[in-house]
């Protein structure tokens, strides 16, 4: 494979290329002999604690099973709930009027700059004290209401951003036909923009499922990674197993996702009933590198 | 009413924040353009590495990597990475957690800043005889450096929040600070709003800041 960054390889580059992959190699060799030594001379890789993941069906069924759905209500919950806020914020930051910009300007920055961990904590407090929710729901809520709130705010940027990719003269067109501000973005501007911002939508669901793992961290919600203790500790000790196992999920689940946001903005980008602008795409022209595009929602790498 | 405000607490737990945040971002700058170099490099397996490294890292909540690294890096397998006490090593673990989850993010800001600089640049350098390392280091990188200061802004302020879940393995940073407070006192708004406005503090500036030096340094074209 050839890139612009380097020639068509001749003999001596060939060598050379060759040498560096030995070294490489080796390199890799040392870790990973490394890596097996620690496990196994502490017992990590015998049989026993691996076995129960491939010989049985009752770790999935007890422990896994229910914390991966625990997991996929909160973000699907949480995906719900934040896209019509996060589409009403995004809408409002487009406002005529100085005041409701500004307002929803506040808003967004706000949830935007502090971390979903606080928000949860909060959320988690707040519900104990101020409300008589069950304590069994309440890490559930407090988990989707911190989401919600910093996700709202981020799928309002997207929202604006999509809104704003479209050309000009889609507005202009509208009033001319007599359409009001509000028919405008129902009729013509929110439809269109829906397609361009859907890659980011997708990409943003990601961040949802993996910040569902701080709930089991912090506030005993028995999600999917909350599901590493019992079974390490039922199963002989067995953490680099275990953490293995749910790891796996966790990547599976959102390399799935991943993929999609990119086909989708593939397929986006060939359509001929899009306008072609896809929020937050890698730009274009230049150099291209070599690998799978990628999706960067402005700072969708949160927890 | 601020009855709960010991501010030397306060402080300190924010100084570790920043303390976690300026490790991890030196250390995620170095191994991601290193990411990123192999990425676009010459040689196969190395492209191979980097390219699996970076899907697979992305897609693992951060708060699994920072929980393995102290169950199973410290507990089960006794890494210490050379500290003695419990809160050092803590904070050790946390840091290495957070190098390895954002220099992915890291790695690809900076690939799609190679993306930005015009081909005839990469191909003009190549007419004058330069390698492949020689054009990356001379040519490429420099550029896109300089184009992704907002989009590497936007990490470093994602790492300022991610920092948060190093109160999972009882770092004492500003998050587990919180956590102990508002089950102590009553006084649960204010002690949201003290370290809501806290982080405000920390990552408003970062991201008005770097907006103004990317407009200061980006390439003219």
């Amino acid at each position: 494979m050839t890139s612009v960054l380097y020639d068509a390889q001749g003999p001596s580059a060939k060598r050379r290329n060759l040498l560096y992959t030995a070294l490489f190699l080796a390199a890799s060799a040392v870790v990973v002999w490394w890596v097996y030594d620690g496990l196994n001379s502490k017992g990590q890789l015998d049989w026993v604690k691996w076995e129960p993941f491939f010989t049985s069906s009752q770790p999935y069924v007890t422990y896994i099973w229910p914390g991966l759905q625990n997991t996929l209500t909160a973000a699907a919950l949480a995906l719900v709930i934040a896209l019509p806020l996060g589409a009403f914020f995004g809408i409002a930051r487009l406002s005529d009027h100085w005041w409701v910009r500004g307002i929803a300007g506040t808003v967004v920055e706000f949830f935007r700059a502090i971390p979903v961990l606080i928000l949860m904590l909060f959320a988690n407090q707040a519900y104990s004290d101020f409300t008589d929710i069950d304590s069994d729901m309440r890490p559930l809520y407090a988990v989707v209401t911190g989401l919600v709130l910093y996700n709202a705010s981020v799928l309002a940027e997207i929202v604006r951003a999509g809104i704003q990719s479209l050309p000009t003269g889609q507005t202009d067109a509208a009033k001319a036909i007599g359409m009001r501000k509000g028919q405008t973005m129902r009729y013509v501007l929110l439809p269109q923009s829906v397609t361009a911002m859907l890659p980011a939508i997708v990409s943003q669901l990601v961040v949802i499922v993996k910040d569902t793992a701080l709930g089991g961290a912090m506030l005993t919600f028995s999600e999917l990674l909350a599901s590493v203790r019992p079974m390490s500790a039922n199963y002989g000790a067995n953490n680099i197993a275990s953490f293995t196992v749910v790891a796996l999920i966790f990547i599976a689940l959102n390399f799935a996702l991943t993929s999609f946001a990119s086909w989708l903005e593939r397929k986006l980008r060939r359509g001929k009933k899009s306008t072609g602008a896809v929020v937050h795409a890698g730009p274009g022209g230049g150099l291209e590198t070599i690998g799978p595009p990628t999706i960067h929602t402005d700072d969708g790498q949160s927890g | 009413m601020f009855d709960f405000l010991d501010m030397n607490e306060l402080l300190g737990a924010f100084w570790v924040t920043v303390k976690l945040t300026v490790y991890s971002a030196l250390g995620s700058l170095i191994w991601g353009t290193m990411l990123a170099g192999m990425r676009v490099g010459p040689i196969p397996l190395m492209r191979g590495f980097g390219t699996v490294y970076v899907n697979v890292v992305r897609n693992i909540p951060l708060t699994v990597i920072i929980v393995f690294t102290s169950l199973g890096l410290y507990s089960t397998l006794g890494i210490a990475l050379g500290g003695d006490t419990i809160p050092v090593i803590n904070f050790r673990l946390a840091v290495l957690g957070l190098i390895a989850y954002t220099s992915a993010f890291v790695c690809e800001a900076l690939r799609s800043g190679i993306n930005t600089v015009p081909v005839g640049q990469a191909e003009a350098a190549r007419a004058l005889g330069l390698s492949f390392t020689q054009v990356l280091r001379l040519i490429v990188l420099p550029q896109a450096f300089r184009s992704v200061v907002n989009p590497m802004a936007n990490v470093l302020i994602a790492l300022t929040k991610n920092t948060t879940v190093a109160s999972a393995i009882g770092v004492a940073e500003a998050a587990y600070l919180m956590k102990g407070l508002i089950e102590e006192y009553a006084a649960l708004l204010l002690i949201a709003g003290v370290f809501a406005l806290g982080f405000i503090c920390l990552t408003l500036p970062t991201g008005l800041i770097l907006g103004w030096v990317s407009k200061k340094v980006a390439v003219k074209r």
